[in-house]
């Protein structure tokens, strides 16, 4: 078992400045990461592309200090199990592995949270993050029949993307609820102390309608077709589509930290969504495992990349490398950034709110692996099933592969939705390691390390 | 669906017929820009599937890539010559295979 200082898992923005800023301190640091070059999603083959913005630029920044920095780096590594004392288990060129650390640094990222419309689990329909990925890593552009539906920052911003590649869409469907703007209005002075991310914003809106794509306020969407997608109904108005891309914002990625222990979680009312319980600095309530980037909230590429440096920071502390004092100077700087580029998230939380669970039709699948519907989840909740972790008993959802990765959040919110309670207090899936499916093959190597 | 603006430099396999490809660029990618929407069936309903995240989430571009059941193609990159499959239903035993 090969022991280090520092483990970091992810390279993503969170992930490569904390590797970077662990490096720079002197110690020794191994950094976990499921594909197969530095970035993350944001910065997904942000070393192959030409920078285009300067999003663009802050990853191939990150990017070259993390490649130089000397952390022992393994790409194509799915980590599967945290256990107590800092061992970490994961699986690598078909072969499991193990190291012991002082310190993890959990930066695992967001997931998009589901679009369970009627139909979504048929060929052609992805998420608008899927796409983003198609194009970054291989310059796909959506062709044919060919639209983006739901809400949020990024289905703009990949729109826009397609526009200045030469690429078109049939249309852009918004869900959004109305009254996004009143509702997010007294958000909007705070955000203002990080205008570039509400100009931008305005600016991709723009060229959207500046290019001819027609976009069409609908507040119910269906896919159909007979075995793969061949047409879309906008509120009752059919359409012939081969290629649906759906998107509803971000949610943490939490699936490792919900299955280690003692690991805190909270109900963010504002985000809709369960995030681990952070201190200022990234600790979770289990001693030694910290996390940093999405995985603990979201807040974007750059509040990403700064939580990274400052968990880097206080591990340096709780490693004996700084005091608390030192720690604090040294954070300043990197603190009152972090806050700003904060700013702006109350405002884009009220702007865009999730999607309604409680509009998810009865005959929709929620749970994709398990083909579990919204009607078996709403009759589970009848014969009295409490939370997501029962509804596994009633219905088999969430115990699919994906382990609820996918449905966690929208058989949460029905659930929820149908009980008429709280969300905070409907208990999530629990979930368990190992956290990726693995094969006895990979595990029986480890006999062999 | 998609059309590339990239060249490809190499040829795989899928279910029998050669798809332009290019090293190094994930499996799920590739088949996407040939045009092939469904990569699986279901274990549950045999409902034919595609992917969904492109990120190792989903789990529904579950393929069969040089005789491993169970793939997840956004993860596989692509070598010149691998030889992929649909999924077809949940990860099933050879004993024809067992025995050899």
């Amino acid at each position: 078992m090969t022991q280090v200082d520092i483990l970091v898992l992810g390279a993503g923005p969170a992930g490569m400045a904390a590797a970077t800023e662990a490096r720079a301190r002197g110690f020794s640091v191994l950094v976990l990461d499921e594909n197969a070059r530095p970035g993350g999603q944001v910065h997904r083959a942000v070393e192959q592309r030409e920078a285009k913005d300067g999003q663009d630029r802050d990853g191939a920044k990150l990017a070259a200090a993390f490649r130089a920095c000397g952390a022992d780096y393994r790409p194509n590594a799915t980590l599967w199990a945290v256990e107590p004392e800092g061992k970490v288990f994961w699986s690598e060129g078909g072969a499991a592995r193990s190291a012991r650390a002082r310190r993890l640094i959990l930066c695992a990222g967001a997931t998009e949270r589901p679009v369970p419309i009627p139909g979504w689990t048929l060929p052609g329909v992805m998420t608008v993050g899927a796409a983003q990925i198609a194009l970054k890593t291989a310059g796909l552009l959506p062709e044919g029949k060919a639209w983006i539906a739901g809400q949020g920052p990024l289905l703009w911003l990949y729109a826009n993307q397609v526009v200045a590649k030469g690429g078109r869409v049939e249309g852009i469907v918004d869900l959004s609820p109305p009254g996004g703007l009143a509702r997010a209005a007294w958000h909007l002075p705070n955000a203002l102390r990080a205008p570039e991310y509400l100009v931008k914003g305005l600016a991709w809106q723009q060229r959207i309608r500046n290019a001819g794509i027609p976009i069409r306020r609908a507040t119910r969407l269906v896919a159909e077709g007979d075995g793969r997608l061949e047409r879309i109904v906008i509120d009752g108005w059919s359409r012939s589509a081969e290629l649906l891309l759906l998107h509803d914002g971000v949610v943490p990625n939490t699936q490792v930290t919900r299955a280690i222990p003692g690991c805190a979680h909270d109900w963010d009312a504002a985000q809709r969504c369960w995030k681990p319980r952070l201190d200022d600095w990234g600790n979770t309530t289990v001693e030694g495992v910290m996390v940093a980037g999405d995985s603990g909230g979201i807040g974007g590429a750059r509040v990403a990349a700064l939580a990274g440096r400052l968990a880097a920071i206080e591990a340096a502390r709780a490693l004996g490398k700084l005091t608390a004092d030192q720690r604090n100077a040294e954070a300043g700087r990197i603190r009152l950034e972090w806050k700003r580029q904060r700013a702006p998230r109350r405002f884009l939380d009220a702007l865009f709110p999730p999607l309604p669970e409680a509009a998810i039709a009865d005959s929709t699948i929620v749970c994709r692996c398990e083909e579990v519907t919204a009607g078996k989840l709403r009759g589970a909740v009848a014969l009295g099933c409490l939370g997501a972790n029962q509804t596994k008993a009633f219905t088999r959802a969430g115990m699919g592969p994906c382990q609820g990765r996918i449905c966690g959040p929208a058989v949460h919110g029905v659930i929820a939705t149908a009980r008429g309670v709280d969300p905070a207090t409907v208990d999530p899936f629990r979930t368990r390691f190992p956290t990726k499916p693995l094969t006895l093959g990979e595990l029986a190597a480890l006999a062999a390390e | 669906m998609f059309r590339r603006t990239e060249p490809t430099d190499c040829t795989i396999r899928w279910e029998g017929r050669d798809i332009p490809a290019r090293a190094g660029e994930s499996l799920a990618v590739a088949l996407l820009a040939a045009g092939v929407a469904a990569f699986r069936q279901t274990p549950v309903t045999g409902a034919e599937r595609g992917p969904l995240c492109l990120m190792g989430a989903c789990f529904d571009c579950l393929v069969e890539l040089d005789g491993q059941q169970n793939v997840q193609a956004c993860l596989a990159p692509v070598r010149p010559g691998m030889v992929a499959a649909m999924q077809r239903g949940a990860r099933h035993f050879d004993l024809a295979e067992d025995a050899a």
